[in-house]
Order: structure tokens, then sequence, then C-alpha cells
């Protein structure tokens, strides 16, 4: 397949980029902050990216999606980096389904329908600590009657205070750092024992801290196998991590635009500024560091939809480089914006405020540099 | 189709059974192992004598050549087959050689039909050597400045003047070169013209560098005479020639630089060092490093693969080899200087059989000419800045 997009996905890039630069430019972004919204998303424009197809865009046609692949999600995914649109779609539409599909059962038949047609939202509890580490789950699952009893808290739950389910990472047996003996649960909104406690951060979206006491489950509220967990977790972090790359790009991309734009209408000694060559080589710097981005990103995409086994490899490189060159295009936009870049009522800054969410993400460049690392051997 | 490619595979798998000497299957250790071919060649056994003779027979030292030009005639995807063939033997290149890289290329674009049927052949064998006189000692990254003169003696031209970094100089048989032909037109002055190294008036000086080789010479010429037929082109177009061997020579410093297997430098490199209990590369910040630059590589590799892919089918950038050979050879001064910190101080020995002849520090030091060589980094960014980028007064 050639590391390039076909026909069929430049017409979705086509559709894609404007309906989300129409309706959720940044200035969306803008006024949900402003406004002190408590949701962390537009449930109105959540509707209508279900109406576009893009909610189940990775459900299989028989769940009512549109049964497409990774490539795909990743293109709109890019048209979300570039406006720094406030979105589940990351989570729902393409970390959670990814497990789900990988799990099959009750919870997927229940789930992917309503996913498809934009009536559920699914937060990711994955996380416990700042840094992250999913095999360092703690959170315990016991046995308990037909079912489990969960007991603990996770972290940085994007939308975990609003989302109508939570797939949860718990430990049913082994012990912290174990990949056996972990167990992946949807477990609703509402469920008796659960609290969330949203906190807004830096980029004005909203994550929670989630506490589990006493949450009582079914058995079959268990997506995949129990202590098998792993299985379904893996596509679901392989997924999220190619997603939030893709997502990164995006935002380096506006961001490397916006300040090109700005390199060539300010003047200052009586020349425009993109006239120096102190900017105009950091300037090449950035777009070939982006260029390479973009192929490994579009490289782990093509790798997860055909199932290879380099895919793993790739996709910590892809989110490692990502994270790279996005973090350079934020930083060479702020710094060469100057004075205005710091303010708040322009918006270069608020792409770097989304670049530093978004690296932490399921692993930051560090974590996916020691990865690939460790996927090699040493 | 594919059940033709299948086929295709198979016929060249068996060929290289029968024909690849099991010498040309081992790596390249040392200079003399890289086939350069040319009038004075010294073949360093008969393996590499006939593994040569074999490939130039079959048209497999340019199989994508048209068999009157001595190549094989291969598609590109029969090509690829070829060389992924090649690679899963670790079959050594035949012929290393300018005249295929730089020459047949522009040859190919620019030549005239008589031009091509007596040029290109003896390239394909490996019979005439070919250099690159472009650089003069005071036209480095301005190369157009160049003022090498060839005075138009009615039949031939008369040419004065001297180059600089002509790789092998001194051991090729005919050098391609740009000559001033028109003092006061500074990009429509200058012609592309072939002659050969024995004419009277040309004499080379190698330049030994900080690698301890000397790679790169100097050439004079001193009323030297060129027939007027020994160009290619249009006389006062050769910039035009020139830039499209530049992008070309961009294009395949790049693909080198993506080429290969997808060695981890981090992994090669614990084997050496060791690891600790943990299964960790003993060195925790070196392995730190290490990991960022397979990272990089890896995503470079896919970059390169883009890059191929869209180029072959026209949806490249234009200026993006400028990128490719950039990225490519910052990453790969990078490698070396990693090879180097791995190594320690057995990287230091400068002589020895057991550093193979100072394999290690020569390699490094020669590397530093990558970012120089065909245009540097900064050149590169210069055109990335105006031609990508669109930036102003660039």
């Amino acid at each position: 397949m050639p590391l390039y997009h076909n026909e069929e996905q430049a017409m979705l890039r086509d559709s894609a980029a404007p309906f989300i630069a129409d309706n959720a430019p940044v200035s969306h972004l803008r006024s949900l902050r402003d406004s002190g919204d408590a949701t962390g998303f537009s449930r109105d424009l959540w509707k209508e990216f279900a109406e576009m197809g893009f909610a189940g865009i990775l459900v299989g046609e028989d769940h009512g999606g549109m049964g497409l692949g990774h490539v795909e999600a990743g293109i709109v995914l890019e048209e979300i980096g570039r406006n720094l649109t406030p979105s589940p779609f990351l989570s729902t539409s393409v970390a959670a389904v990814s497990a789900l599909k990988a799990a099959g059962g009750a919870q997927a038949a229940e789930w992917l329908p309503r996913i498809a047609t934009g009536d559920a939202i699914v937060a990711l509890a994955i996380d416990e600590k700042p840094r992250h580490g999913p095999e360092g789950s703690v959170l315990a699952a016991t046995r308990a009657g037909n079912g489990f009893k969960l007991n603990g808290q996770k972290c940085f739950v994007l939308s975990g205070h609003v989302a109508d389910m939570l797939l949860v990472l718990a430990r049913t047996g082994g012990s912290a750092g174990d990949k056996d003996g972990l167990t992946l649960f949807a477990v609703p909104q509402g469920a008796a024992g659960l609290s969330a406690d949203p906190r807004r951060l830096v980029d004005a979206t909203l994550a929670s801290h989630v506490r589990f006491d006493d949450v009582t489950v079914d058995a079959d509220a268990v997506v995949g196998e129990v202590d098998a967990g792993w299985d379904a977790v893996k596509p679901l972090l392989a997924a999220a991590r190619t997603g939030a790359a893709a997502e990164m790009v995006g935002v380096g991309q506006g961001a490397m635009d916006m300040t090109m734009d700005y390199l060539k209408q300010r003047k200052q000694f009586g020349r425009l500024i993109g006239e120096f060559q102190a900017l105009q080589h950091r300037a090449a710097h950035l777009y070939s560091e982006m260029e390479i981005a973009r192929a490994s990103v579009l490289k782990a995409q093509q790798l997860l939809d055909e199932g290879d086994a380099g895919a793993e490899l790739m996709v910590s490189v892809a989110k490692a480089k990502a994270g790279r060159a996005t973090n350079l295009a934020v930083r060479e936009g702020v710094q060469m914006h100057g004075g205005i870049g710091m303010t708040d009522e322009y918006d270069i800054g608020l792409y770097m405020k989304r670049d530093r969410a978004l690296a932490e993400f399921m692993g930051d460049v560090h974590y996916h540099i020691d990865r690939v690392a460790r996927l090699n051997g040493y | 189709m594919s059940e033709n490619l299948d086929d295709f595979r198979a016929e060249v798998r068996a060929w290289l059974a029968a024909n690849c000497p099991d010498e040309m299957r081992k790596p390249a250790n040392e200079e003399g192992d890289i086939c350069w071919g040319g009038r004075n060649w010294v073949f360093k056994n008969d393996a590499q004598r006939d593994w040569l003779h074999a490939c130039a027979a079959k048209g497999y030292t340019v199989p994508d050549w048209p068999v009157a030009y001595g190549g094989a005639g291969l598609s590109a995807e029969q090509t690829k087959i070829l060389r992924s063939e090649m690679a899963r033997i670790g079959a050594r290149a035949p012929l290393s050689s300018f005249g295929i890289w730089m020459l047949g290329p522009a040859l190919l674009h620019f030549g005239t039909e008589e031009q091509k049927l007596h040029y290109l052949p003896p390239i394909a064998r490996g019979e005439i050597r070919w250099c690159q006189g472009y650089s003069e000692p005071g036209s480095g990254s301005d190369l157009v400045s160049l003022q090498s003169y060839g005075e138009d003696k009615g039949d031939h031209w008369l040419v004065n003047g001297s180059k600089i970094w002509t790789s092998y100089a001194d051991k090729a048989d005919w050098i391609f070169a740009l000559i001033r032909t028109d003092k006061a037109n500074k990009y429509q002055g200058i012609t592309f013209m072939l002659f050969d190294m024995e004419s009277p008036g040309v004499s080379t000086k190698p330049i030994l560098l900080i690698s301890g080789n000397s790679p790169f010479c100097e050439t004079f010429f001193d009323n030297v005479a060129v027939p007027k037929t020994q160009f290619i082109g249009e006389v006062n177009r050769g910039w035009d020639v020139a830039k499209y061997l530049l992008g070309h020579e961009r294009e395949m410093i790049s693909g080198g630089g993506a080429g290969g297997d997808m060695v981890s430098i981090g992994a090669l490199y614990a084997q050496a060092i060791g690891k600790n209990a943990a299964g960790e590369l003993d060195d925790p910040v070196l392995r730190a490093e290490m990991a960022a630059f397979d990272t990089d590589v890896f995503a470079f590799r896919a970059m390169g693969e883009r890059f191929m892919d869209m180029w072959k089918t026209g949806r490249a950038h234009p200026a993006s080899s400028n990128m490719m050979k950039y990225a490519g050879t910052e990453l790969n001064k990078r490698r070396h200087e990693l090879v180097m910190s791995g190594a320690g101080s057995a990287g230091l020995e400068w002589d020895s059989t057991e550093s193979k002849g100072g394999s290690k520090p020569r390699g490094w030091l020669r590397t530093k000419a990558n970012s120089i060589e065909g245009g540097t980094s900064e050149v590169m960014l210069n055109v990335i800045a105006k031609r990508i980028l669109d930036l102003p007064g660039a």
C-alpha cells in the first residue's frame, strides 16, 4: 500500500476538513472555555459528528458504523487537531471502539451501535498515577456474588464525569506491573459508589479523578476475558496512541501554518521577518520534522489496519516522533510570534496547550522512546 | 500481474543462486571490496570480476535502463524485487559508479540517441569510470559562480581552470564537468561537457581529508581541447542539466539514508556494551540517546518510503528531495557520533588490524561531509524556505 492517502481517503478529508473548520473552529473551543462549560465539549456537535458517520468510523457496518480503519480515523483526528476541537472522538470512537471490537461479546453488542449513533460516549479509566503506566494498575476487582466489586481510583479520565460508560482497567490477579491478572470492565455512569471529580486542564478540557467505592458490576460487564484484560487493552492503547499522534500532527500543522503566515506579514527593521535567515532555517527544519512525523503516523495507521506485527513498534515511533515534532511546532510558534504569541487573545498559545495535553495522553515522548528501546531488546 | 512478478522473483532467485559467488555475499570490509570498474580497475579477486561480468551480461548493473543501453529493461516493481532478492542473500552491488548514479540519468534525460548508445553501455559494463567536475575553489555552495572557461575555437573548446572535490578524479577515465562558455551570462553561460581524463592538459592532485583518506581531488585543466560534440543538452544551458542531476543526487542520497534494514543501533551496541539485570543497555544515558536516535531512524524510514511513493507518482513537491537530503544526512552524522560513543576507546584506533584499519573513526569523519557535498544543509534549508514554505526574500 503506498504511503499516501488514496482517493477515497482524500475524499474523506475533503468532507471532514470543511465540516470541522466550519462547525468547530478555534473560536468554538474559546466559547466553551470562556462560558465555563461544565461538559467539556458540545453535545450538539457530537450528534452532528454521528450524522456525518464519524462517531462510528471504526465501528463495523454490522453495528451501524462505517467500518473504516485507523487511516480514516486519523484523517478526522488531524482536522480535530488543526481546529483544537474539544471532542470525545479519540476516547470514544477510536480507543474504546478498538477495545470493544477486539473483545466482542455482550459489551460490544450493547455499546458499539450506541457509539455509532452518537448516543453514547465512553471514557478511558486506565491510569492511576500522573505518569502513564497501564500495567501498574492496582484498582481491585474482587469477586462478589454473580459479579465483581471495584475499589480504587483512576486519574486523567477525559470526559469521565459525563461519559455514559467508563472502560476501567482493574486488577483481578497478579500484582502491580504484571500484564496478566488485569481485567477490563465496562462500568455505566451512575453506578453506585462511582464518583468523578472533574478538573479543568491546561487546554481547557475536563479530566476526572474517578473513585470506585464498592462499585458492583455483573459478570457480563467484563470486556474480553477475566485476567486477560490486556488483550482488549492492547488494541485500545495502540489506537489511542496512534490517534493522539494523528491529532498532534494536526495541532502541529495548524501551529506551523499560522506561524508561516505570521512570518509573511510581520515587519520589523523595515522587512518581513520571514526574510531573516535565522527564522527561515528554523522554519525549514520544523517543516522537515513535521513531514517525517506525518509519514511515521501514516505508517503506524496502515500497519494497524493491516494487522501487521510491526505495528507495535511503529505506534510508539509515531507517538514519540509526532510528540517531538509538534512540540517543536508550538514552541517555535510562540517564539516566532514574539510578544503577541504570549497573549491569550492570540490562538498560538492554545495550540501549545493542546499539544501538552495530547503529549501526556497514553504515554509521553520519553515513555515511547523507552518503549522503542524495549521492543528492540535493549 | 502479481503472478508474473512471483515468476520473476523465482527466476531472479535462481539466477542469483547460480551466478552470485559466495565471496560476493559477504559484507564489504574495505575499499577494495567496492568495485568501481574502469580502464585501470584491478579486480580484488576472481569473484569480484565474475560477479560484475555476470551482472553486466544480464543487464543487472543498471536493471531499470533499457536493454539497448546495457540495462535489463525492468519495470519499477521488477527492479524492487531484484534489489530485495539481492539484499536477501546479502549480495554486494556488482558495480559502484558515478556513471550509473549521476551521468546516466542526465544522459537518459537530456542525451541524444547517438550519445546514449555511445556512452551508456560502457558505463553499464563498468568499462569507463566517470568523475564529476562541479565545485571550484571559489565556487562551493555558490556553484553558479564557477570560472573554468571553455574558449570557442571553432570545432573545439579550449578549456582552462580547475575543479575541486572531484571524487576519485585520479582514478577516473572520463569527467563530466560544468564549464563556462559565456562569461556575460551567469546561469545561461555554462555548458555540461564530457571529456577524457587522458586528454593533454588534464592533471589531478588528491586531497588528504580528516579521515586520512583521499577520495577527493583537485583537478586542473590547462589548455584542454574538448571537441564541440562532447556536451549534453544545449550549449550554455548546462545549468539545467546540473540542476536536474542535483535533484537526482539528493533523491539518491536521501533514498540511501532511508534504505537498509531496520537495524537498531541500540540493539547492536547492547551486545557490545552489555545489559543490566533488567535487560537494558548498561549505560542509561547512552541507551536513551540511542533509543531517541532509533525512533528518528524508524520515522525517517517511513518518510523515505512515503517520499519514494509520492515521487514516483508525481505527488511529491519538486523540492522535497532537499528536505530528504537535509534530514537523511543529518541523521547519518548522528548515527556515527553514536557509533563512536558505543565503540569507546576501541573506536579511536586508526590503523590496527583489529579496527579494520580504523574503519569506525574514518567512517565517522567521512560522514561530516554528508551535509556539505551535494549541497550543504544550510543550502537545503534555504531551498525549503523558498520553494516549499514560500518565505519572502529567500
